[in-house]
Protein backbone atom coordinates (compact mmCIF):
# COMPACT_ATOMS: atom_id res chain seq x y z
CA UNK A 1 0.00 0.00 0.00
CA UNK A 2 1.59 3.26 -1.06
CA UNK A 3 0.50 6.35 0.82
CA UNK A 4 0.06 9.53 -1.19
CA UNK A 5 1.98 11.44 1.46
CA UNK A 6 4.28 10.78 4.39
CA UNK A 7 2.49 12.61 7.20
CA UNK A 8 3.15 11.48 10.76
CA UNK A 9 0.32 9.63 12.50
CA UNK A 10 -0.79 11.82 15.39
CA UNK A 11 -3.10 11.55 18.42
CA UNK A 12 -6.55 13.10 17.89
CA UNK A 13 -6.97 14.29 21.48
CA UNK A 14 -3.57 15.97 21.43
CA UNK A 15 -4.44 17.75 18.18
CA UNK A 16 -7.81 18.88 19.54
CA UNK A 17 -6.07 20.31 22.61
CA UNK A 18 -3.57 22.10 20.40
CA UNK A 19 -6.36 23.52 18.24
CA UNK A 20 -8.48 24.71 21.19
CA UNK A 21 -5.42 26.29 22.84
CA UNK A 22 -4.99 28.52 19.79
CA UNK A 23 -8.56 29.86 19.81
CA UNK A 24 -8.55 33.29 21.43
CA UNK A 25 -11.29 35.11 19.52
CA UNK A 26 -14.41 33.01 20.08
CA UNK A 27 -13.85 31.07 16.88
CA UNK A 28 -16.63 28.57 16.09
CA UNK A 29 -15.76 24.88 15.90
CA UNK A 30 -18.12 22.29 14.42
CA UNK A 31 -17.22 18.74 15.46
CA UNK A 32 -18.30 15.91 13.15
CA UNK A 33 -20.14 12.78 14.27
CA UNK A 34 -18.57 10.47 16.82
CA UNK A 35 -15.00 10.36 17.98
CA UNK A 36 -14.20 13.63 16.26
CA UNK A 37 -16.52 15.68 18.45
CA UNK A 38 -15.85 13.48 21.50
CA UNK A 39 -12.23 14.61 21.56
CA UNK A 40 -13.23 18.20 20.79
CA UNK A 41 -15.48 17.99 23.88
CA UNK A 42 -12.71 16.35 25.93
CA UNK A 43 -10.31 19.15 25.00
CA UNK A 44 -12.54 21.50 27.02
CA UNK A 45 -16.05 22.67 26.26
CA UNK A 46 -16.41 26.16 24.80
CA UNK A 47 -19.76 27.85 24.08
CA UNK A 48 -18.57 28.23 20.48
CA UNK A 49 -18.37 24.45 19.95
CA UNK A 50 -21.13 22.52 18.17
CA UNK A 51 -21.18 18.75 18.51
CA UNK A 52 -22.97 16.69 15.86
CA UNK A 53 -24.88 13.64 17.09
CA UNK A 54 -25.91 12.30 13.70
CA UNK A 55 -26.19 13.79 10.19
CA UNK A 56 -22.96 12.03 9.24
CA UNK A 57 -20.94 14.15 6.80
CA UNK A 58 -22.47 17.52 7.62
CA UNK A 59 -19.72 19.12 9.73
CA UNK A 60 -18.41 21.10 6.75
CA UNK A 61 -21.86 22.26 5.54
CA UNK A 62 -22.88 23.31 9.07
CA UNK A 63 -19.61 25.21 9.45
CA UNK A 64 -20.16 26.79 6.03
CA UNK A 65 -23.58 28.01 7.17
CA UNK A 66 -22.05 29.55 10.31
CA UNK A 67 -19.26 31.13 8.24
CA UNK A 68 -21.73 32.68 5.79
CA UNK A 69 -23.89 34.01 8.63
CA UNK A 70 -20.95 35.58 10.50
CA UNK A 71 -18.21 36.57 8.03
CA UNK A 72 -16.13 38.23 10.76
CA UNK A 73 -15.84 35.07 12.88
CA UNK A 74 -13.36 32.32 12.02
CA UNK A 75 -15.07 28.93 11.75
CA UNK A 76 -13.44 25.49 11.88
CA UNK A 77 -15.08 22.29 10.63
CA UNK A 78 -13.45 19.24 12.21
CA UNK A 79 -14.49 16.13 10.30
CA UNK A 80 -13.57 12.44 10.17
CA UNK A 81 -12.34 10.87 6.94
CA UNK A 82 -15.24 8.42 6.74
CA UNK A 83 -17.69 11.26 7.28
CA UNK A 84 -16.12 13.54 4.68
CA UNK A 85 -16.22 10.68 2.15
CA UNK A 86 -19.99 10.73 2.46
CA UNK A 87 -20.21 14.38 1.45
CA UNK A 88 -17.19 15.09 -0.76
CA UNK A 89 -19.26 17.43 -2.92
CA UNK A 90 -19.29 19.98 -0.11
CA UNK A 91 -15.61 20.71 -0.77
CA UNK A 92 -16.51 21.94 -4.25
CA UNK A 93 -19.28 24.08 -2.77
CA UNK A 94 -16.86 25.61 -0.26
CA UNK A 95 -14.31 26.31 -2.99
CA UNK A 96 -16.97 27.94 -5.17
CA UNK A 97 -18.35 30.17 -2.42
CA UNK A 98 -14.84 30.76 -1.05
CA UNK A 99 -15.72 31.99 2.46
CA UNK A 100 -12.59 33.68 3.78
CA UNK A 101 -13.34 32.73 7.39
CA UNK A 102 -13.74 28.95 6.98
CA UNK A 103 -11.13 26.30 7.76
CA UNK A 104 -11.65 22.57 7.27
CA UNK A 105 -9.70 20.06 9.33
CA UNK A 106 -9.93 16.41 8.28
CA UNK A 107 -8.94 13.74 10.79
CA UNK A 108 -7.90 10.73 8.73
CA UNK A 109 -7.48 7.48 10.65
CA UNK A 110 -8.28 5.41 7.56
CA UNK A 111 -11.18 3.76 9.33
CA UNK A 112 -14.66 4.02 10.77
CA UNK A 113 -13.27 3.90 14.29
CA UNK A 114 -16.45 4.44 16.27
CA UNK A 115 -18.27 1.56 14.58
CA UNK A 116 -15.49 -0.92 15.20
CA UNK A 117 -12.48 0.20 13.22
CA UNK A 118 -13.49 -1.07 9.79
CA UNK A 119 -11.35 0.20 6.89
CA UNK A 120 -12.85 3.00 4.80
CA UNK A 121 -12.96 2.52 1.01
CA UNK A 122 -10.47 5.41 0.65
CA UNK A 123 -7.20 3.66 1.45
CA UNK A 124 -5.65 4.94 -1.75
CA UNK A 125 -7.23 8.39 -1.60
CA UNK A 126 -5.42 11.60 -0.73
CA UNK A 127 -7.80 14.03 0.95
CA UNK A 128 -5.61 17.09 0.45
CA UNK A 129 -5.38 16.26 -3.27
CA UNK A 130 -9.16 15.78 -3.42
CA UNK A 131 -9.63 19.18 -1.79
CA UNK A 132 -7.20 20.81 -4.22
CA UNK A 133 -9.03 19.13 -7.08
CA UNK A 134 -12.25 20.71 -5.81
CA UNK A 135 -10.60 24.12 -5.92
CA UNK A 136 -9.24 24.50 -2.38
CA UNK A 137 -5.82 25.32 -3.75
CA UNK A 138 -3.87 25.57 -0.49
CA UNK A 139 -5.02 22.22 0.91
CA UNK A 140 -2.18 20.31 2.56
CA UNK A 141 -1.30 17.48 4.93
CA UNK A 142 0.17 18.42 8.28
CA UNK A 143 3.53 16.65 8.46
CA UNK A 144 3.70 16.55 12.28
CA UNK A 145 2.49 18.41 15.37
CA UNK A 146 4.65 21.46 14.72
CA UNK A 147 3.43 21.68 11.15
CA UNK A 148 -0.16 21.29 12.38
CA UNK A 149 0.35 24.24 14.75
CA UNK A 150 1.86 26.27 11.92
CA UNK A 151 -1.07 25.54 9.61
CA UNK A 152 -3.66 26.31 12.30
CA UNK A 153 -1.84 29.61 12.83
CA UNK A 154 -2.17 30.30 9.11
CA UNK A 155 -5.91 29.58 9.25
CA UNK A 156 -6.25 32.10 12.05
CA UNK A 157 -4.03 34.75 10.51
CA UNK A 158 -4.95 34.68 6.83
CA UNK A 159 -7.96 34.52 4.54
CA UNK A 160 -9.30 31.10 3.58
CA UNK A 161 -10.97 28.89 2.81
CA UNK A 162 -8.30 26.68 4.35
CA UNK A 163 -8.00 22.89 4.36
CA UNK A 164 -5.72 20.82 6.59
CA UNK A 165 -5.63 17.02 6.57
CA UNK A 166 -3.96 15.05 9.36
CA UNK A 167 -3.15 11.36 9.68
CA UNK A 168 -4.24 9.85 12.99
CA UNK A 169 -3.02 6.91 15.02
CA UNK A 170 -5.60 4.42 16.28
CA UNK A 171 -6.04 5.61 19.88
CA UNK A 172 -9.65 5.76 21.08
CA UNK A 173 -11.38 8.97 22.24
CA UNK A 174 -10.88 10.13 25.82
CA UNK A 175 -14.55 10.55 26.84
CA UNK A 176 -17.91 11.03 25.17
CA UNK A 177 -19.84 14.25 24.56
CA UNK A 178 -22.96 14.79 26.72
CA UNK A 179 -25.79 13.97 24.35
CA UNK A 180 -28.49 16.62 24.75
CA UNK A 181 -29.10 18.08 21.28
CA UNK A 182 -31.34 21.08 22.14
CA UNK A 183 -28.95 22.05 24.94
CA UNK A 184 -25.94 21.79 22.60
CA UNK A 185 -27.80 23.97 20.10
CA UNK A 186 -28.87 26.49 22.74
CA UNK A 187 -25.35 26.88 24.14
CA UNK A 188 -23.88 27.19 20.67
CA UNK A 189 -26.37 29.90 19.70
CA UNK A 190 -25.46 31.86 22.82
CA UNK A 191 -21.79 31.32 21.97
CA UNK A 192 -22.49 32.78 18.53
CA UNK A 193 -24.35 35.73 20.02
CA UNK A 194 -27.41 34.60 18.05
CA UNK A 195 -29.57 34.04 21.11
CA UNK A 196 -30.01 35.98 24.31
CA UNK A 197 -31.78 34.64 27.35
CA UNK A 198 -32.16 35.64 30.95
CA UNK A 199 -31.86 31.98 31.90
CA UNK A 200 -28.38 30.63 32.62
CA UNK A 201 -26.91 28.59 29.74
CA UNK B 1 -52.39 41.98 -12.04
CA UNK B 2 -52.24 39.03 -9.65
CA UNK B 3 -48.81 38.06 -8.42
CA UNK B 4 -47.51 34.67 -9.58
CA UNK B 5 -46.75 32.01 -6.92
CA UNK B 6 -43.03 32.66 -7.13
CA UNK B 7 -43.48 36.40 -6.60
CA UNK B 8 -45.57 35.67 -3.54
CA UNK B 9 -42.88 33.26 -2.31
CA UNK B 10 -40.18 35.89 -2.81
CA UNK B 11 -42.18 38.54 -0.92
CA UNK B 12 -42.97 36.16 1.96
CA UNK B 13 -39.33 35.08 2.31
CA UNK B 14 -38.28 38.74 2.50
CA UNK B 15 -41.02 39.63 4.97
CA UNK B 16 -39.78 36.84 7.23
CA UNK B 17 -36.12 37.72 6.91
CA UNK B 18 -35.22 34.52 5.05
CA UNK B 19 -32.24 35.40 2.88
CA UNK B 20 -29.96 32.35 2.51
CA UNK B 21 -31.17 30.02 -0.25
CA UNK B 22 -29.06 26.95 -1.07
CA UNK B 23 -30.70 24.68 -3.62
CA UNK B 24 -30.51 21.81 -6.07
CA UNK B 25 -32.50 23.01 -9.07
CA UNK B 26 -35.79 21.84 -10.47
CA UNK B 27 -37.51 22.95 -13.64
CA UNK B 28 -40.67 24.07 -11.89
CA UNK B 29 -38.62 26.18 -9.45
CA UNK B 30 -36.89 28.00 -12.32
CA UNK B 31 -38.85 31.27 -12.08
CA UNK B 32 -38.41 31.42 -8.29
CA UNK B 33 -34.69 30.66 -8.55
CA UNK B 34 -34.30 33.34 -11.22
CA UNK B 35 -36.21 35.91 -9.18
CA UNK B 36 -34.16 35.16 -6.07
CA UNK B 37 -30.87 35.43 -7.94
CA UNK B 38 -32.02 38.74 -9.43
CA UNK B 39 -32.72 40.22 -5.98
CA UNK B 40 -29.63 41.32 -4.02
CA UNK B 41 -31.50 40.70 -0.74
CA UNK B 42 -30.88 36.98 -1.20
CA UNK B 43 -27.74 34.85 -1.17
CA UNK B 44 -28.67 31.92 -3.39
CA UNK B 45 -26.34 29.19 -4.64
CA UNK B 46 -26.36 25.59 -5.79
CA UNK B 47 -25.03 22.72 -3.68
CA UNK B 48 -24.01 19.20 -4.64
CA UNK B 49 -26.62 17.46 -2.48
CA UNK B 50 -29.77 18.51 -0.64
CA UNK B 51 -28.27 17.13 2.61
CA UNK B 52 -25.53 19.71 2.33
CA UNK B 53 -28.11 22.48 2.06
CA UNK B 54 -29.85 21.25 5.23
CA UNK B 55 -26.52 21.50 7.06
CA UNK B 56 -25.83 24.99 5.70
CA UNK B 57 -29.25 26.35 6.68
CA UNK B 58 -28.99 24.72 10.13
CA UNK B 59 -25.55 26.26 10.74
CA UNK B 60 -26.63 29.66 9.44
CA UNK B 61 -29.70 29.75 11.68
CA UNK B 62 -27.66 28.93 14.77
CA UNK B 63 -25.45 31.89 13.86
CA UNK B 64 -28.32 34.30 13.24
CA UNK B 65 -29.17 34.03 9.53
CA UNK B 66 -32.44 32.55 8.28
CA UNK B 67 -32.52 30.30 5.23
CA UNK B 68 -34.61 27.93 3.16
CA UNK B 69 -33.66 24.96 0.97
CA UNK B 70 -35.23 24.58 -2.48
CA UNK B 71 -35.48 21.11 -4.01
CA UNK B 72 -37.71 18.73 -5.92
CA UNK B 73 -39.46 15.66 -4.50
CA UNK B 74 -36.54 13.38 -5.37
CA UNK B 75 -34.25 15.66 -3.37
CA UNK B 76 -36.49 15.43 -0.34
CA UNK B 77 -36.30 11.64 -0.58
CA UNK B 78 -32.56 11.80 0.15
CA UNK B 79 -33.05 13.62 3.46
CA UNK B 80 -34.72 11.43 6.12
CA UNK B 81 -31.51 10.73 8.06
CA UNK B 82 -30.21 14.29 8.26
CA UNK B 83 -33.64 15.79 8.97
CA UNK B 84 -34.18 13.36 11.84
CA UNK B 85 -30.75 13.79 13.38
CA UNK B 86 -30.11 17.52 12.81
CA UNK B 87 -33.13 19.89 12.63
CA UNK B 88 -35.58 17.51 14.34
CA UNK B 89 -33.24 16.38 17.13
CA UNK B 90 -31.60 19.77 17.74
CA UNK B 91 -34.81 21.78 17.19
CA UNK B 92 -33.55 23.95 14.37
CA UNK B 93 -36.07 25.59 12.01
CA UNK B 94 -34.69 24.39 8.69
CA UNK B 95 -37.24 25.34 6.04
CA UNK B 96 -37.75 23.25 2.92
CA UNK B 97 -39.59 24.26 -0.24
CA UNK B 98 -40.30 21.18 -2.33
CA UNK B 99 -41.48 21.29 -5.91
CA UNK B 100 -43.80 18.33 -6.19
CA UNK B 101 -42.94 15.88 -8.94
CA UNK B 102 -44.45 12.44 -9.43
CA UNK B 103 -48.15 13.21 -9.31
CA UNK B 104 -50.96 14.86 -11.32
CA UNK B 105 -49.59 14.12 -14.76
CA UNK B 106 -46.18 12.59 -14.09
CA UNK B 107 -44.59 10.88 -17.09
CA UNK B 108 -41.60 9.33 -15.29
CA UNK B 109 -42.37 6.21 -13.27
CA UNK B 110 -39.27 6.72 -11.14
CA UNK B 111 -40.50 10.14 -10.06
CA UNK B 112 -43.95 8.72 -9.31
CA UNK B 113 -42.41 6.02 -7.08
CA UNK B 114 -40.29 8.57 -5.22
CA UNK B 115 -43.34 10.81 -4.72
CA UNK B 116 -45.06 8.06 -2.73
CA UNK B 117 -42.30 8.20 -0.10
CA UNK B 118 -42.59 11.92 0.67
CA UNK B 119 -45.70 12.20 2.85
CA UNK B 120 -45.04 9.02 4.87
CA UNK B 121 -41.53 10.35 5.56
CA UNK B 122 -42.79 13.76 6.67
CA UNK B 123 -45.41 12.08 8.86
CA UNK B 124 -42.85 9.73 10.39
CA UNK B 125 -40.56 12.68 11.17
CA UNK B 126 -43.57 14.50 12.69
CA UNK B 127 -42.50 17.48 10.59
CA UNK B 128 -44.92 20.32 9.96
CA UNK B 129 -45.74 20.33 6.25
CA UNK B 130 -48.32 21.97 4.03
CA UNK B 131 -49.24 21.50 0.40
CA UNK B 132 -49.91 24.70 -1.50
CA UNK B 133 -52.32 24.11 -4.35
CA UNK B 134 -54.14 27.45 -4.74
CA UNK B 135 -52.79 30.88 -5.51
CA UNK B 136 -55.23 32.57 -3.13
CA UNK B 137 -53.90 30.47 -0.23
CA UNK B 138 -50.26 30.72 -1.18
CA UNK B 139 -49.28 33.78 0.87
CA UNK B 140 -51.14 32.68 4.00
CA UNK B 141 -49.74 29.14 4.06
CA UNK B 142 -46.17 30.20 3.27
CA UNK B 143 -46.12 33.07 5.74
CA UNK B 144 -47.74 31.20 8.62
CA UNK B 145 -45.64 28.05 8.13
CA UNK B 146 -42.39 30.00 8.08
CA UNK B 147 -43.38 32.08 11.09
CA UNK B 148 -44.42 29.03 13.08
CA UNK B 149 -41.18 27.23 12.24
CA UNK B 150 -39.10 30.13 13.53
CA UNK B 151 -41.24 30.71 16.62
CA UNK B 152 -41.33 27.03 17.62
CA UNK B 153 -37.74 26.31 16.47
CA UNK B 154 -38.85 23.32 14.41
CA UNK B 155 -38.27 22.41 10.76
CA UNK B 156 -41.09 22.64 8.22
CA UNK B 157 -41.74 21.79 4.58
CA UNK B 158 -43.78 23.67 2.00
CA UNK B 159 -44.87 21.47 -0.90
CA UNK B 160 -45.65 23.22 -4.17
CA UNK B 161 -48.42 21.22 -5.87
CA UNK B 162 -48.67 21.08 -9.67
CA UNK B 163 -52.10 22.63 -9.09
CA UNK B 164 -50.22 25.78 -8.06
CA UNK B 165 -47.21 25.71 -10.37
CA UNK B 166 -48.55 23.88 -13.40
CA UNK B 167 -45.99 21.16 -12.73
CA UNK B 168 -44.12 19.40 -15.47
CA UNK B 169 -46.42 17.24 -17.56
CA UNK B 170 -46.56 15.64 -20.99
CA UNK B 171 -49.87 14.89 -22.59
CA UNK B 172 -49.08 11.76 -24.54
CA UNK B 173 -46.88 8.69 -24.35
CA UNK B 174 -43.52 9.25 -25.96
CA UNK B 175 -42.51 6.25 -28.05
CA UNK B 176 -38.83 5.51 -28.23
C1 LIG C 1 -25.57 7.86 7.17
C2 LIG C 1 -24.90 7.09 8.24
N1 LIG C 1 -24.29 5.93 7.96
C3 LIG C 1 -23.66 5.23 8.93
C4 LIG C 1 -23.66 5.69 10.20
C5 LIG C 1 -22.93 4.91 11.31
N2 LIG C 1 -21.70 5.61 11.67
C6 LIG C 1 -21.66 6.47 12.70
S1 LIG C 1 -20.16 7.15 12.92
C7 LIG C 1 -19.52 6.26 11.65
C8 LIG C 1 -18.06 6.32 11.30
C9 LIG C 1 -17.51 7.71 11.22
O1 LIG C 1 -16.25 7.60 10.64
P1 LIG C 1 -15.23 8.78 10.67
O2 LIG C 1 -15.90 10.04 10.32
O3 LIG C 1 -14.03 8.40 9.88
O4 LIG C 1 -14.84 8.90 12.22
P2 LIG C 1 -14.12 7.85 13.20
O5 LIG C 1 -15.18 6.96 13.73
O6 LIG C 1 -13.08 7.11 12.43
O7 LIG C 1 -13.56 8.72 14.26
C10 LIG C 1 -20.50 5.47 11.03
C11 LIG C 1 -20.25 4.57 9.88
C12 LIG C 1 -24.32 6.90 10.47
N3 LIG C 1 -24.38 7.43 11.69
N4 LIG C 1 -24.93 7.58 9.48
Amino acid sequence: MTAAHNAKRMYRFDLMQRLVARLEHEEAVIGGIGNTNFDLWSAGHRPQNFYMLGSMGLAVPIALGVALAQPKRKVFAVEGDGSLLMQLGCLATVATLAPKNLAILVLDNGMYQITGGQETPALRADFAAIARGCGLVGAAWAADEADFERQVGQCLASDGPHFIAVKLDDQPPVTQTERDPPQIRDRFMRGMGAKRSKLPG
Amino acid sequence: MERAWYQIALDVLKANGVSLIPYVPDNVLKPLIAAIHADPYFHAFTVAREEEAVGIVAGAWMAGTKGMVLMQTSGFATLANVLASLPCAFQIPVLLMVSERGTLGEFNQGQAAVWRTMRPTLEALAMEHHVISRLDECEFIMDRTIRQAHLTQLPAALILSPLLTGGKAVTRQVTA
